[in-house]
């Protein structure tokens, strides 16, 4: 007994917890998963490095996805600027901006915010284009149906093996800019890069485009049009 | 620089627990983080030193388990060497990541008057 106030002793009292850390953020995200799911909307988290050129293939992906029937819009974080958006906007992608401010990723909670702007709904796909990073973004569950990875030819083959935690949860992995190919040295093929995928990904599937040239992505919207399918 | 949004969610977490505790002090925490968690180590725990004053933690150790990425086969159980290729050379299905993702509070021990 303490006998100052006369309470008692401090025991020390060991909790079991067992929980992952970031078990808030994945309650939002199953809740977000929930409202796309309601609404028929399919959820891409699209990751990728600064300039992997995400916005241009979605800006690509656009009128290919309109001849098919099916209608994209796009919600972009961005430590600064609504730039991406901007660009969206003028495809013809109806676009929302995140400013991050700091934070190098979106979380489930910043896109719960922007979900309450209701025109979400009527989509058929919705990309969230996360903030350009190879190792943040991988971290936060958003409530998406599938992870895509953009990554570019022109940022080495071993990017893969540099950033595994990424690659690993990638449900596709579209490489960009193969109209660059020929312009880089004979180290950099699309077979280099998939050997390092096959070493981060159990199932490494890909599809190599070029936004500029079209090359690809009649490919790349079979995928998306094949994986929505209930 | 994610490191310390995790600490803003385990420090929360711990509160929490703490409350419903009744608890004086938050003596030590334990976590589990694996190689592929996409969590450093290092910067988290000095996130933590940074974010732990003033807050429900102040004074309490950080123990970090690491643990580094396994995977196997899931059909017949036969692990892949470290940067194979992953996919199982003899039944050729994807590998499975056995352990090696994790991101866990695990235990906490705490200060609760004894009354």
């Amino acid at each position: 007994m303490c006998e100052s106030c006369g309470c008692g002793d401090s025991k020390l009292v060991p909790v079991d917890v067992h929980e992952r850390i970031l078990e808030g953020n994945d309650r939002t995200a199953r809740h977000n998963r929930h409202h796309f799911e309601e609404d028929g909307v399919f959820a891409i988290n699209l990751m990728g490095s600064p300039g992997s050129g995400k916005t241009a293939l979605l800006e690509a992906t656009a009128s290919s996805m309109r001849d098919r029937g099916r209608f994209i819009g796009a919600i972009s974080g961005d430590l600064a600027t609504d730039n991406d958006a901007t660009r969206l906007r003028r495809a013809g992608i109806p676009s929302l901006a995140i400013t991050t401010g700091q934070a190098c990723h979106l979380d489930a909670e910043m896109i719960h915010e922007a979900l309450h702007d209701p025109p979400w709904k009527k989509l058929d796909y919705l990309f969230i284009e996360n903030v350009g990073n190879l190792v943040c973004p991988a971290v936060y569950d958003l409530g998406q149906r599938a992870n895509v990875v953009a990554l570019s030819v022109t940022e080495g083959v071993d990017k893969p093996l540099k950033y595994p935690v990424m690659f690993r949860k990638a449900d596709l992995v579209v490489i960009t800019k193969i109209d660059l190919l020929p312009h880089l040295g004979g180290d950099v093929s699309i077979a280099a890069i998939t050997d390092a995928l096959s070493r981060v990904m159990p199932n490494p599937i890909h599809i190599a485009v070029s936004a500029r040239t079209g090359e690809g992505m009649d490919a790349w919207t079979r995928w998306l049009v094949a994986t929505a399918r209930p | 620089m994610h490191e310390y949004s995790i600490v803003q969610a385990l420090l929360d977490r711990v509160s929490v627990e703490a409350q419903a505790r009744g608890a004086s002090r938050v003596v030590s925490l334990r976590i589990r983080l694996g190689e592929l968690s996409g969590v450093d180590p290092g910067l988290l725990a000095t996130a933590f030193d940074t974010f732990r004053e003033r807050s429900v933690c102040e004074g309490a150790s950080l123990a970090i388990h690491q643990s580094h990425a396994v995977w196997a086969c899931p059909r017949c159980q036969v692990p892949i060497e470290r940067g194979a290729p992953l996919r199982c050379t003899g039944c050729a299905v994807p590998a499975r990541l056995i352990e090696g993702d994790e991101l866990v509070l695990e235990r906490i021990e705490m200060e609760v008057p004894d009354v």
